[in-house]
Formats: C-alpha cells, sequence, structure tokens
C-alpha cells in the first residue's frame, strides 16, 4: 500500500465517521426521518476497500451502506441530501439512507433487505466474466446476513462459476438486537467458505492493516480469474442498531472496550509513527473533513423537495421522446 | 410464415436475439444439455456454449439476483424457470429487487430482465405447479407483465420483451406448448406492448379471456353464435400494460363482458379488468361485468377435481348467456 491510499484511507474514515455522527445528531433533532443506521467504528473495513476499487470494480452494500458509498466515491453533499429525502440525493428522495446507490461509480446499490445485495454483485462479476472485462465485484454485509439463504446460494453460484466476487461480512457481532454467537452455528463466518470451496479468511476488521492484507489477496486472486474468497471482519458498531435503540442487549463496558479498539485512533497512530502524518496534519485533516460535512449538511438543507408531480417517474423505463 | 410449435417458436426468438445481441444470455434449471422440461431453450447450448447459457443449482432466489446484478451491469439476462410456481422461492428477488430498485436508486438503474416460464393446469402437477401466478406481478409496480395465448402472439411478444428495457414476467402456459400456428420468418418481428387482439368480432357480449381461457373463450363464442349469440373474444396479450381502450371500445359496442382467467377469481386481475370497465363504460353496460376465474382452492392433483376448479367452456358459455339475460 502506497502512502496515498494511506491518507485516502485515513480521509475516507473520517469523512463516514463525521457524516454518521452528523447524521445522528441531525436525527435527533427531528431532522431526519425512518431508519439511519450507523457504521461508527467499523470504518476500517469500507475505508481500505474503497481505496484499492476502480469506479468500474462494482459493489453492493446494506442498510448499513453510508461508510460503503462513501468509501466508493459518493459526495458527501449528495448522500446528505439522499438522507434528507431531497432531489439532489443519489436517488432523488426515492430511496433515503438504506437505499444509497451510484451506478456510474460501480456502487449497484445499498439493500435494505438483508442479504438481498449479495447475489446482485456475484451477478456483477457474472456480467465482467461474460464480457471479459477484469472488474471485480465486492459484497458487504452483515453477520445477521451470512444466515439467509440467498448468503448460500450465492457463495455456491459465485464458486462453481468462479466469479471475480468478494465476499466481505461486516461481523458486528450484533444481528440488530440478538448477539451473532448466539443465532450462528460457527464461531467463525469465514469458515464457510470451506462448504463453498473458495478462501476464507478472518481479520481485525477495526484494523486497517489487516483489511488490507487479506483484501489485497483476496483482489488478486479475482483479478486472475481464480474466483471468489470470503473475508469475515470482526468488528463493531458503537451506536445501536438505530437511532434510539436502547440497547438493553449490550453492556456499556463491552462497548466502551470495543471504543479502545478505535480503528480511526489506530490507523493515525501508525501514521504517526511512520512519520506519514504529523499531529498537526492529522488535526488539520478533521478540520477540513468537519468543513465538508458542514457543506454538505448545507447543500442538503437548501436543495429542493421533489416535486409530488414526479412521483410516477422512473417506475419503468421509458425511451426518450 | 412457418408453422411453429410454441416451445419451437420461443426457442427461435431466444437464439436469434443471442446472435444480435450479445449481451443477451439465459440462465436457469436444466436449460442446458436438457434443453429446458420444456424445450424452450433446446440446442442453444450446442450454438451459444455455457458462457451464455447459465445452467444453474436449485437456488431460484440466488439465480435471479445473480442475473439481476447482471442487467445491471450491461447484461440483458432471459431468466428461466421451470415452473413459474417456483417464482414464490425467489419472491425477495422478484418483488424487492428486481421490480423496485429502478425506482428506488431514482432512475439511475436499468433492469433489462426476462423471467418466463410455463403455468397453470393441464398436467396434473398438483398444487405446487399449476397455479397461475400472475396476480403478483401486476401489484407490485415495475413489473411488465406478458400472457401469450399461441406462438404468433408469443415470438412477437417475446422479442419485444428482449429488447425491453424493464424486467418483463413473460408467462407461458404449459398445455399451450402442443398448439401451432405461423409465426413470421421476420428477425425483428415484433408485437407492441400494450394492444389487445380482437380474436373474433361480435356485437352481443364481451369476452375478455387471458392464455388458456383464449381457446376456451373462442370454443365458447362458437357454441353461443349456434343460438344466435354472437361474442366478441379479445385477448389482451399483456395485462400490464393493459389495452384497457380496446375492451372498452367492444364493451361500449356490445353492452355486456365477462372476464375470464385461470388465476383464482378472488383479487385476481378479472376484478381489475372488470372494474375497470365499468369506470369506463358504465352507461353502456346492459348488465353487471361477469368475472370467471378458478374457484378458492389449491389446485388439486385429479383431472376431475382440476376440471371442476378452473373455468370451462361451459362456464364461460353459461356466463355469457346470464348477461345476455337468456
Amino acid at each position: 500500500m502506497n502512502k496515498d491510499m494511506k491518507l485516502k484511507i485515513h480521509e475516507t474514515m473520517l469523512t463516514i465517521r463525521k457524516f454518521e455522527e452528523k447524521a445522528l445528531s441531525l436525527f435527533e433533532q427531528n431532522k431526519l426521518r425512518g431508519s439511519v443506521h450507523l457504521s461508527i467504528g467499523q470504518e476500517a473495513v469500507a475505508a481500505t476497500v474503497g481505496a484499492y476499487l476502480r469506479p468500474e470494480d462494482y459493489i453492493t452494500s446494506t442498510h448499513r451502506g453510508h461508510g460503503h458509498s462513501l468509501a466508493k466515491g459518493a459526495r458527501p453533499d449528495r448522500a446528505m441530501a439522499e438522507l434528507m429525502g431531497k432531489e439532489t440525493g443519489y436517488c432523488k428522495g426515492r430511496g433515503g439512507s438504506m437505499h444509497i446507490a451510484d451506478l456510474e461509480q460501480g456502487n449497484l446499490g445499498a439493500n435494505a433487505i438483508v442479504g438481498a445485495g449479495i447475489p446482485h454483485a456475484v451477478g456483477a462479476a457474472l456480467s465482467a466474466q461474460i464480457r471479459e472485462t477484469d472488474q471485480v465485484a465486492v459484497t458487504f454485509f452483515g453477520d445477521g446476513a451470512a444466515n439467509q439463504g440467498i448468503f448460500h446460494e450465492s457463495l455456491n453460484i459465485a464458486a462453481i462459476w468462479n466469479l471475480p466476487v468478494i465476499f466481505i461480512v461486516e461481523n458486528n457481532q450484533y444481528a440488530m438486537t440478538v448477539a451473532a454467537k448466539d443465532v450462528t452455528s460457527v464461531e467463525d463466518i469465514a469458515t464457510r467458505s470451506v462448504a463453498y470451496n473458495m478462501p476464507g479468511e478472518v481479520v481485525d476488521g477495526n484494523d486497517v492493516t489487516a483489511v488490507d492484507k487479506a483484501f489485497s489477496k483476496a483482489l488478486k486472486r479475482a483479478k486472475e480469474g481464480k474466483g471468489p474468497t470470503l473475508i469475515e471482519a470482526k468488528t463493531y458498531r458503537w451506536e445501536g442498531h438505530w437511532t434510539g435503540d436502547p440497547q438493553v442487549y449490550r453492556s456499556k463496558k463491552e462497548i466502551n472496550q470495543w471504543k479502545e479498539k478505535d480503528p480511526i485512533l489506530r490507523w493515525e497512530k501508525k501514521l504517526l509513527e511512520e512519520g506519514i502524518l504529523s499531529q498537526e496534519q492529522i488535526d488539520a485533516k478533521h478540520a477540513e473533513v468537519d468543513q465538508v460535512i458542514e457543506d454538505a449538511v448545507t447543500f442538503a438543507m437548501e436543495s429542493a423537495e421533489p416535486d409530488p408531480a414526479t412521483v410516477l417517474d422512473n417506475v419503468y423505463y421509458e425511451e426518450a421522446t | 410464415m412457418a408453422v411453429k410449435k410454441i416451445a419451437v417458436a420461443l426457442r427461435d426468438v431466444i437464439a436469434e436475439e443471442m446472435r444480435r445481441d450479445e449481451s443477451v444470455f439465459v440462465m436457469g434449471e436444466d436449460i442446458a444439455k436438457q434443453g429446458g422440461v420444456f424445450g424452450v431453450t433446446r440446442g442453444l447450448i450446442d450454438e451459444f456454449g455455457p458462457k451464455r447459457v447459465r445452467e444453474t443449482p436449485i437456488s431460484e432466489a440466488g439465480y435471479v439476483g445473480t442475473a439481476l446484478g447482471a442487467a445491471l451491469t450491461g447484461m440483458r439476462p432471459v431468466v428461466d424457470f421451470m415452473y413459474l410456481d417456483f417464482t414464490y422461492v425467489a419472491m425477495d428477488q422478484l418483488l424487492n429487487q428486481v421490480a423496485k430498485l429502478r425506482y428506488m436508486y431514482g432512475g439511475k438503474a436499468t433492469v433489462p430482465m426476462v423471467i418466463r416460464g410455463q403455468q397453470g393446469i393441464g398436467r396434473g402437477n398438483a398444487g405446487t405447479h399449476s397455479q397461475s401466478v400472475e396476480t403478483f406481478f401486476c401489484h407490485i409496480p415495475g413489473f411488465k407483465v406478458v400472457m401469450p395465448s399461441n406462438a404468433y402472439d408469443g415470438a412477437g411478444l417475446l422479442r419485444t420483451a428482449i429488447r425491453d428495457n424493464n424486467p418483463v414476467m413473460f408467462i407461458e402456459h404449459k398445455a399451450l406448448y402442443i398448439t401451432s400456428e405461423d409465426v413470421p420468418d421476420d428477425p425483428d418481428f415484433m408485437i407492441p406492448f400494450g394492444q389487445a387482439k380482437v380474436r373474433r368480432e361480435g356485437s352481443d357480449v364481451t369476452i375478455v379471456a387471458t392464455s388458456l381461457m383464449v381457446s376456451r373463450a373462442e370454443e365458447a363464442a362458437q357454441k353461443l353464435a349456434s343460438e344466435g349469440i354472437e361474442a366478441e373474444v379479445i385477448d389482451p396479450r399483456t395485462l400490464l400494460p393493459l389495452d384497457i381502450d380496446t375492451i372498452a371500445a367492444s364493451v361500449k359496442k356490445t353492452g355486456r363482458a365477462v372476464v375470464v382467467h385461470e388465476a383464482h377469481k378472488n383479487a385476481g386481475i378479472g376484478a381489475e379488468i372488470g372494474s375497470q370497465i365499468s369506470e369506463t363504460c358504465f352507461p353502456y353496460l346492459d348488465a353487471p361485468v361477469s368475472r370467471l376465474g378458478a374457484k378458492p382452492s389449491t389446485l388439486p392433483f385429479s383431472l376431475v377435481l382440476e376440471n371442476a376448479v378452473v373455468p370451462g367452456v361451459d362456464d364461460i358459455y353459461d356466463a355469457a348467456k346470464a348477461v345476455c339475460y337468456t
């Protein structure tokens, strides 16, 4: 990983963290509606993977997908506008927080049905294989999705056709309010790769270096036509499943233990040690991203609501007349 | 023109479209060596190979989702369902994903995808292999729903479906595969969606029938004609979009309407068509719109019972007589 990528990962993690902290604050002020699922504490996975992907590579994501979209090149202002249901949002206010998509950047979309986006990445990889391109598809999903049938069907299809797709399960320890360990037959979801004849790897999802190592290996494998990989990133969401979750299912102590493994602080420590960034430069980057997020909120707040007269637009593709 | 059975006509269209457009490919169960249980993909593997004839595991949700991902990224999958009853296994992918992504993603996503297969009675396959599924797909915005009743329409409509940039549910009927009809040789022969076909002209009563019920309606019309009642038989051909104009023009002429389909009568598409007739033709109606559909039971195995559930020629004849008050 070169220096530019290291800096990019830092910036992306900060963007995700600050975007979501702002979203939480706006929700608490009743300025956002619907569901807002935050990935604060999980930023290392999306940011590291995103640093490797080109615009022509594909991702699919989940209800907890702001980070994946931002890491795949989404602009914070248009993403924030989508959270507010505005016409300038990525989905023109039709999708909201759980459905940010940006097809032009290879983001095939976040998806609010648990596991449903997994086969779409398999299909994008199939498409790349048939068209004989070197594109790669990455699908992010949670530990909950790994218990859906579609997860198993998708891994099997990817394996039998040797598709360039990388399955990344972000095991954040809870499927909504239920501990993953209580509803999952295996300690490590990555071991399910054995059933589908592909490599599986468990990594510390709060450590950029660990994610990088596993992902770059999987990416190389996919591009060489050797097929899919399953990576399990062990991580933790600091906030509740949704904004307003009373979190009766876990203790403050547990949350605080994980906060000590903050992926951003760990990465900043490493960048300091390597002499890539000084503390002043880190502080400056924080201030810069704070401003980007403030500008994004201003853009979103000032953007127009969708016009009710357009409510039937895009139900169908219509030929231009 | 060449006389073709429906399965052959559809197969030829798929092959022609695969030759014309490299992004068209087929996916489904038993479609390669077997060529599909009803032969609609027969021979495609020999011409196009396994790269574009993707024989899938028995993972309906998995392969529909995979096809969707391919459609989002420049391909035009034609997804084969051996029995359309199996769409129920893939309903999240179909109803929540295939139908909705374009809208939910603000119009950026394009989903050029055909989901085709057969349904209905005729082989004694009982309740999970003999039902009619169109109602579900008419109810969720995003699909176009096509139901050809013969080889000519099937060929023209399937080509339109493959070239359409929207998800299309293309619903064939297992009992119709053995029927033959003249099909144009033109490799660009297309029938636009939303154009009903007047199968038989008449002045006394309009019978709107879909799929297998079209031939039953025509048979009932002949019987009615022998008694001096001239029935106009209309096949909508596509349920979404629905050509209500052709249907309404006929009902305004006849003043009477019978709507018949094989799917369950309760909350079926006949209720929608009947309601639209009432809305557009109320001053012209001489009788309430009559609806015929399957009785509210699971499709039974026994042939005797199966025939008791689904409308027959006599049921259509009786309904037409009833709205004519004779």
